[in-house]
């Protein structure tokens, strides 16, 4: 091993990888996000499988509604967003929650731990009690190790259950943006 | 002087010999009102809520199901709050969706208020910017029908605007229990087998 690979980073860097196994082992075939540099690496593990459809959405709440639709198709999406996006879902969580549709969020979280753009603070704090408040269910995952079977646990609830799951990927366990 | 049309008159138009496969994502409001006055459908998944979220169910549904036809009824109001998802729908380009809004310029539920379709936004040409390809504009009868035969042989994303006039017809209300329209919708949806 070269004197740079450090273990501990190796194995955090794996996270979206083994994330990205779960959704192929649980039969997600469609995938709506957007783009947020915490989901990068499994945005592109997704867009480049010929199982998932990929959707990129101008706005979270878009993703409820695909999901909705997906749901009432008979098939498992998942969404990809960052903490910002879920103050964007929440009167479109209505549909989940009237007609209990199942839903799985994957949420990279801002505003907590090292943020440098205070702008993101206000909403990145309240994501968990908004959640709740919404009747979705939340796991939240500090250690990289713990990502996958977070995100498992979620799709088995969701689509086991017809609930709203959502996965918090903590700032700290992501690692924090670089700003120059 | 583009010529409006009655909205009631419209919609028995647009599904008159519904085919099998046509499975209809009514919107918030008049629109589920114009969708139930033709009688009950379990293909018909009403929304009684989710305002600007019609476009985006339907192309879930489209996506997950291929070798359905789906087609998403609203109002100009409902499609306006959800602008993006045409931008959404152009980059996925589903052969089997359909986005037909009924357009009076008013949000008929509230007061006859003025949406900004009225005289200011065209939403076929929003379409066309979004790059679907098969939009319509749809002022009178005979474009009406035009649309009507399209809606059953379509093979690429179409979006079409319908001039309806600014009027209230009696509401019919389907059942507004969210639970039992997505059960039987997926019940009509496996039953169709495809």
């Amino acid at each position: 091993m070269a004197l740079h690979e450090d273990p501990a980073k190796a194995r955090s860097a794996a996270w979206p990888d083994q994330i990205f196994a779960v959704l192929k082992v649980k039969d997600i075939r469609h995938v709506g996000y957007v783009p947020d540099a915490g989901h990068a690496r499994l945005i592109e593990s997704c867009r480049g499988d010929a199982t998932i459809r990929d959707i990129v959405l101008t706005t979270e709440e878009e993703g409820i509604a695909l999901a909705a639709g997906t749901a009432l198709g008979g098939e498992r999406a998942v969404l990809l967003m960052q903490s910002s996006g879920v103050g964007n879902c929440v009167n479109m969580l209505s549909l989940t929650r009237s007609c209990r549709f199942p839903l799985v969020m994957l949420v990279t979280m801002r505003g907590e731990w090292g943020e440098f753009n205070p702008w993101q603070v206000p909403m990145g704090s309240i994501v968990e009690p908004v959640l709740e408040l919404t009747d979705t269910h939340v796991y939240r995952v500090e250690r990289a190790e713990e990502a996958a079977e977070a995100v498992e646990a979620a799709i088995d609830l969701a689509f086991g259950g017809e609930l709203a799951a959502a996965v918090l990927l903590s700032q700290r366990m992501i690692g924090r943006k670089q700003w120059k | 002087m583009e010529v409006s049309l009655e909205r009631r008159g419209a919609v028995a138009t647009l599904l008159s010999e519904r085919p099998d496969d046509l499975f209809v994502v009514p919107g918030l409001g008049s629109t589920t009102y114009d969708v139930a006055s033709l009688g009950d459908d379990e293909r018909n998944f009403y929304l009684w809520g989710a305002m600007g979220g019609a476009a985006m169910i339907g192309l879930g549904l489209a996506l997950a199901r291929p070798h359905l036809r789906i087609l998403v009824l609203t109002g100009d109001g409902e499609m306006l709050m959800g602008l993006g998802s045409l931008a959404t729908i152009g980059v996925q380009q589903p052969k089997n969706l359909a986005v037909v809004v009924f357009d009076n310029g008013v949000y008929g539920e509230t007061g006859m208020q003025d949406s900004a379709a009225r005289a200011h936004v065209n939403l076929a040409g929003v379409a066309c910017a979004c790059g679907i390809g098969d939009v319509h504009n749809a002022t009178d009868e005979p474009a009406l029908r035009r649309l009507a035969a399209k809606l059953k042989t379509f093979d690429r994303t179409l979006f079409a605007r319908v001039a309806i006039r600014a009027d209230e017809p009696p509401r019919v209300l389907p059942t507004r229990d969210g639970v039992e329209l997505k059960l039987r919708f997926r019940r009509a949806v496996m039953a169709a087998g495809a």
